[in-house]
């Protein structure tokens, strides 16, 4: 089964329907390149526990309905950071979203809308090309850089100096932030806050010696000061991490040439 | 595949895409101007309202001689010229962002900029020019 009208009637009487499931509406926006000139949108009438997670009925859409179906998942577990997609309009992991904190009220049928997540190229369905993201991060020095001779033992940090940069290294990569930033989604030449939040990490690390070097990265006209402190990246992030404050800190490092 | 992208991106797999880093503080310090100037332009043209519209009678009493008397004196003079340096620059920078981050082609922004470039000068000019050499005795013709 390939694409189709969107008015189609999907056959979802496949889906194994646990005892105590509902039915949700799944509302996926659909795009194959070699058939569709643009996006559209298509509904599966699914049965879902409240327990599910998205991901599961994604999943069931896939294996039962329409094995074309095209999204990233690998552990499925909020770890990976591969199943980043706009989920009721918000930028989320399909694995960490529950079913029972998207029904709709009393009566009413619950729709779950699905889409690909935004700025970056839709290369199919909820697929996206994350090469414009995974560039922005290479550009800032994602690794300790160190100079001089190589120490012969541990590069030892006390716990306060651990602390510092604590929330940045929670970053799963995912682009949820980065994906959900105004910024970004005008002219895809800012870096986007999860290179930032990436950069930050090494930033304040007190073993790293190159703060100085992603510093001049971040000076630049497409680094920290396109920031408008939105803070969708903050909204957006799975980890928690509070993105809008790493970017702030690197704009003060900035400020006061101080790390 | 119909995408042209992936094509391009796999003709020079390890070709840099980001041009260097220019190694200057301009949006930095543009950055700073812009919390300065605002926190400035809060007290300036508050302050230029309330005079204006709320003081003693408020627009009603707005006439050549009312503005003649407020420019005898260097003080208003220069309240109304930092006002308008202040206002000029910090709302030309924040077109420019505006302009940076929605104009789709190199072409637009350029071109986009010059007309906002040239705008502010113009204005920043005469403004300037009627703030220093305004004369009260101007004859009746």
């Amino acid at each position: 089964m390939t694409a189709v009208a969107e008015s189609t009637v999907h056959d979802t009487s496949q889906i194994p329907a646990p005892e105590g499931s509902l039915t949700v509406t799944v509302k996926i926006q659909r795009f194959n390149p070699e058939i569709d000139d643009e996006p559209h949108w298509e509904s599966y009438d699914v049965p879902a526990l409240p327990t599910d997670r998205v991901l599961n009925l994604l999943m069931n859409i896939k294996n039962y309905v329409d094995g074309t179906l095209s999204f990233r998942r690998s552990c499925a577990h909020g770890i990976c950071g591969s199943d980043a997609m706009q989920i009721n309009g918000i930028n989320r992991l399909a694995c960490k979203v529950l079913v029972k904190d998207l029904l709709a009220k009393k009566g009413k049928q619950t729709t779950i809308t699905v889409a690909p997540i935004k700025g970056l190229p839709t290369m199919k369905d909820l697929y996206v090309d994350m090469e414009p993201f995974f560039e922005a991060y290479r550009a800032v020095k994602p690794y300790l850089i160190a100079y001089g001779n190589e120490p012969t033992r541990e590069r030892i940090q006390s716990a306060a100096d651990r602390e510092r940069f604590d929330d940045t290294t929670k970053c799963i990569l995912c682009a949820c932030c980065t994906s959900s930033c105004p910024v970004y989604w005008a002219d895809g030449s800012y870096f986007g806050p999860a290179a930032i939040v990436n950069a930050h990490r090494f930033i304040f690390d007190s073993r790293d010696e190159a703060s100085e070097e992603r510093l001049d990265i971040l000076n630049d006209a497409e680094g920290v000061w396109r920031c408008r402190t939105t803070f969708n990246c903050t909204d957006a992030c799975p980890r928690g991490i509070q993105v809008t404050k790493a970017i702030q800190e690197v704009k003060r490092a900035l400020l006061f040439k101080r790390v | 595949m119909a995408d042209s992208t992936s094509a391009l991106a796999l003709d020079k797999p390890r070709s840099p895409r980001r041009p260097a880093a220019r190694r200057n503080n301009f949006e930095l310090y543009s950055w700073v101007f812009m919390r300065i100037s605002g926190l400035a332009l809060v007290v300036l043209v508050l302050g230029h309202l309330f005079i204006m519209n709320i003081l003693d009678g408020g627009v009603h009493r707005i006439n050549f001689a009312f503005v003649a008397g407020r420019w005898s004196s260097p003080f208003w003079q220069f309240w109304d010229l930092s006002m308008l340096w202040l206002a000029q620059l910090h709302g030309g920078n924040g077109l420019r962002t505006i302009i940076d981050d929605y104009a789709r082609k190199d072409n637009t922004r350029f071109w986009l900029k010059m007309l906002l470039y040239v705008a502010m000068a113009v204005i920043l000019v005469l403004g300037t020019l009627v703030v220093f050499t305004f004369d009260p005795d101007i004859p009746a013709s």
